[in-house]
């Protein structure tokens, strides 16, 4: 394999030029940020990578207007600090996907985080990346500088491509500014922790706070004996047994009532404890990056599937294979590390997963090998009328295939 | 508002297509009777109208594939239309096209309460969502004024909103799954109960799309738990601007209010004439804010933005003690349209968003505006996000007055773009808004959009006439460097 060209673009301007010369002498793009989701999807083997880290800052923050402008290398760390000024947020609470193969170093770019398109544990009520953006401005694939969306929360003119770019791993555009909505950071927060529930009770307890009490709980998270003593937190990771997370986020008098609510409804499930404001946050952020899965090299994969039936799968796929799981989600999302295999069991997976929702749900691959990401595809197979679609609609923005090619599907 | 020129050899073709539709859709479900198609040749914006060809009311989805196919294997035009309460034209019909009907798709399918999520058709009133969950505890988020009428399968075209989506999100926020079908008949589905696209996100492409994409057949939503508690403040300002100001601050100190509406000044008048609810009159702005959650929290918020109220200048205050009051505050919030009916023969819904520190300066700019162009203008305004509804009171009887008052609408769109605002918070462009599409976009944004249409419609037969001022074929869109060739309007006809 060849050592690809690097081109290092400083400007919207210079990334347009960029693409016309990839197009006119024939060449494809591998389009990198800060580099720490580049191991999410297939490998790319492009001609050129291009470099789009110096297209970096703050462009505007109007925090009033929650309305947030930035060049889409701005580390994450830079944008929290900024809010946090302003005691506001990315209420989506975006991943850092760095620790799973051992880089803590960097929490990535904000570009990163909204080309995998992924929420954190608080997308269960908050939404996910694709409900934050609200506006975006790339180079599409003919060479050609646009802008999609708008710069005010309330926005419904023309099609809305800032969705359909959030989550489109660098296949449609380079990205060269998005626009986000942020929302005031909760002023407290607490999480009952419930230990010993097996999985169908756990996912049985998460929709009971989320659907019979007046709690609001913001994220439900279960993690079972073999997952738990992962946590940093010791009041989780101690007891050794299973530990079903429950979140509440608020002003201060908002969380102590719900929370002696939320105590009070599910007394007699378990044993709990309580975490404050501070622990809380530390375990959330373990559950959103799956760091207690961090720096191994076994395959890992994550699940999304209709609440309810998280557990039946969950039970069904530990029963199958040699595997360690946990559930965030209320049970939508099943994290699942499993033993080494050509193909990372994505046909056990895969099956598992049509026997109990049909097409209802996904499962995608987050961590193998160069080789296995190759051969295996890590994004859940479509359904041929979806893969036609979603192929005329990548070929729309890109009809050369200049734009990281086999990322998403060979 | 000028339509394509009608294609007069469809229109001659128009015997040869009933009776295929027929086959497809037997008995009452195809309407060609020159009476009855007048139920469907306008939306709720009732300034245009237009009979289709015919009406064709399909009952399964198996139908909505076969007609769509036909109408691609034809040539002919398809109009989509729900309960047809757009605002903006899109469901206006077109003379050489026939309206799709979904009426008969009015059924919930399914409610899940563990997964919280229905299952709907989408002729489904908005407000039936809510209605059939309510006693369990829950209710859809999403609340366009229109709720009691209008369908989900036109809240999905349009992205809908209401007055509750800075909390609580639009439509496309509250949208889990669908079954759609393409032009060419293909059937398929998206999403489900599943949280998060599998590759590209499709279905956040599709809602909004104004019926220019596909034929929504099934919709699965999200519900919600009821909050325990709602109370409501009512402040009073002297000045708009302060109401401006206060509701910056109120954003300002972390407060996400479940809603957050201004009325100025006229609308005040016309409210309070029309439901007596003891609203200020010695006022310029109005605020209303709703605080929902536990009780402990919303006794908590309403002491808070009480104090901003007042460190904002407010003049009066008053705080909801009851359900009975809560809703007599909002009453004259939600009557603001019926009451414009009262003071004025006709009037017209604007609806742009702008940045909220814009709120003053647009203001007086509509004002002076309302003053050169000889029409009053009424303002509510959606203050959490920034969606201004200006509603500009007219006669249709003078003449010139229609057009005078389209041109001041598009005068305040503009001016919501000028101040970095956008066309449409919530209403869509439908053919209202089409021709302003420049204002906002340059012609390589509305390309990239138009692209998306030639992925999905690549005849453009779903809608036409509708969001793109231009329309271009697809062949071209599809070439590099091509940016001539656009097929304009050139043979348009007064509708």
């Amino acid at each position: 394999m060849t050592v690809p060209d690097i081109w290092s673009p400083t400007d919207a301007g210079e990334v347009a030029a960029a693409v016309n010369d990839a197009l006119a002498s024939g060449q494809t793009l591998e389009l990198l940020g800060g580099g720490s989701r580049r191991r999410l999807g297939r490998p790319v083997d492009a001609d050129v990578l291009l470099d789009l880290s110096l297209i970096s800052g703050i462009v505007s923050y109007q925090a009033e207007e929650l309305v947030l402008v930035v060049a889409p290398a701005t580390p994450l760390a830079e944008i929290r600090t900024e809010l946090e000024h302003k005691n506001q947020h990315l209420a989506f609470e975006p991943p850092a996907f760095g620790p799973l193969w051992g880089d803590t170093s960097a929490s990535g770019t904000i570009g990163g985080a909204i080309m995998i398109g992924r929420g954190g544990a608080r997308r269960l009520t908050a939404g996910g990346a694709r409900d934050h953006v609200l506006g975006v401005k790339g180079v599409n694939g003919f060479g050609e500088a646009f802008a999609a969306g708008g710069r005010v929360v309330k926005n419904v003119t023309g099609f809305d491509l800032s969705k359909l770019v959030t989550g489109s791993f660098g296949t449609l555009c380079a990205v060269t500014e998005l626009t986000l909505k942020v929302l005031p950071r909760p002023a407290d927060a607490a999480t009952l922790v419930i230990f010993g529930l097996d999985d169908e009770a756990a996912v049985v307890a998460m929709r009971q706070a989320l659907n019979l009490l007046p709690v609001q709980v913001s994220s439900a998270a279960h993690l079972p004996a073999a997952v738990a003593p992962a946590s940093t937190i010791k009041a989780i990771a101690d007891p050794g047994v299973a530990a079903t997370l429950l979140r509440i986020e608020g002003f201060g008098p908002s969380v102590t009532a719900r929370l002696a609510n939320l105590k009070s409804a599910l007394a007699d499930v378990g044993p709990c404890v309580t975490l404050d404001a501070k622990a809380s946050a530390t375990v959330w952020s373990e559950v959103s990056d799956a760091t207690f899965f961090a720096a191994g090299v076994a395959p890992l994969w994550r699940l999304s599937v209709p609440p309810a039936r998280g557990a039946v799968l969950g039970a069904r796929l530990a029963q199958q294979l040699e595997c360690r799981h946990y559930y965030d989600l209320a049970g939508g999302a099943i994290w699942l590390e499993t033993s080494a295999a050509d193909d990372a069991h994505a046909l056990a997976i895969r099956g598992a997963l049509q026997e109990v929702v049909a097409g209802d749900g996904h499962a995608t691959l987050m961590r193998a090998s160069d080789d296995v990401r190759r051969s295996t595809p890590p994004f859940q197979p479509l359904t041929p009328v979806v893969a036609d679609l979603t192929e005329r609609v990548r070929r729309n923005f890109d009809p050369r295939r200049i734009f990281n090619p086999g990322r998403m599907y060979a | 508002m000028l339509m394509p020129a009608a294609n007069q050899a469809q229109m001659a073709r128009r015997s040869e297509f009933l009776s295929a539709l027929r086959a497809i859709v037997p008995g009452e479900g195809v309407i060609d009777d020159h009476a009855a198609l007048a139920a469907y040749e306008c939306d709720g914006l009732m300034a245009y109208r237009q009979r289709p060809l015919a009406v064709v009311l399909p009952e399964s989805v198996q139908q909505v594939s076969r007609v769509l196919a036909y109408c691609h294997s034809v040539g002919l035009n398809v109009v989509p239309r729900g309960a047809g309460t757009s605002l903006s034209g899109g469901a206006l019909p077109l003379a050489d096209g026939i309206v799709l009907g979904l009426g008969k798709f009015n059924r919930i399918l399914e409610i899940d309460y563990d997964n919280r999520c229905v299952v709907v058709q989408p002729c489904v009133t908005n407000v039936a969502v809510t209605d059939a969950v309510a006693s369990e505890g829950f209710y859809y988020a999403p609340d366009p004024s229109s709720q009691i009428i209008c369908s989900i399968g036109g809240n999905i075209a349009e992205n809908s909103g209401g007055v509750h989506c800075l909390k609580y999100g639009m439509t496309s926020n509250n949208l889990l799954g669908l079954e759609l079908v393409l032009i060419d008949g293909t059937i398929m589905r998206l999403g489900g109960k599943h949280l998060d696209p599998a590759a590209l996100d499709l279905l956040g492409l599709v809602c909004g799309s104004e019926g220019l994409l596909c034929v929504v057949t099934e919709a699965t939503v999200r519900i919600l738990r009821t909050p325990e508690t709602q109370r409501a403040l009512l402040l009073g300002f002297r000045e708009v601007e302060s109401a401006g100001a206060c509701v910056a601050a109120v954003i300002a100190a972390g407060v996400v209010p479940a809603a957050m509406e201004i009325m100025d000044r006229i609308a005040i008048h016309a409210a309070e004439a029309f439901v007596h609810v003891g609203y200020p009159l010695d006022v310029e702005a109005l605020l209303l804010i709703e605080l929902d959650g536990v009780e402990e929290e919303v006794d908590y918020l309403i002491d808070i933005v009480r104090q901003i109220g007042t460190q904002c200048g407010s003049v009066s205050t008053r705080t909801s003690s009851s359900e009975q009051q809560r809703k007599s505050f909002w009453a004259g919030r939600k009557a603001a349209f019926p009451a414009m009916g009262k003071i004025s023969p006709d009037f017209y819904c604007v609806d742009g968003t702008i940045p909220r520190r814009e709120l003053p300066h647009v203001l007086r700019t509509i004002g002076a505006l309302s003053a050169s162009y000889g029409l009053r203008v009424a303002n509510v305004f959606h203050a959490g996000d920034g969606n201004l509804h200006p509603l500009i009171l007219y006669d249709a009887d003078r003449a010139g007055e229609l057009e005078r008052a389209e041109e001041l609408g598009a005068a305040i769109l503009k001016l919501c773009v000028e101040v970095g605002g956008v066309l449409t918070g919530e209403h869509g462009v439908g053919v209202e808004k089409r021709d302003l599409m420049d204002v906002q976009f340059k012609q390589a944004d509305l390309d990239q959009q138009q692209r998306l249409k030639c992925a999905f419609d690549d005849c453009g037969l779903l809608n036409p006439g509708k969001v793109f001022p231009r329309l271009h074929r697809c062949a071209e869109m599809g070439r590099m460097h091509v940016h001539r060739g656009a097929l304009r309007f050139a043979d348009i006809e007064r509708l």
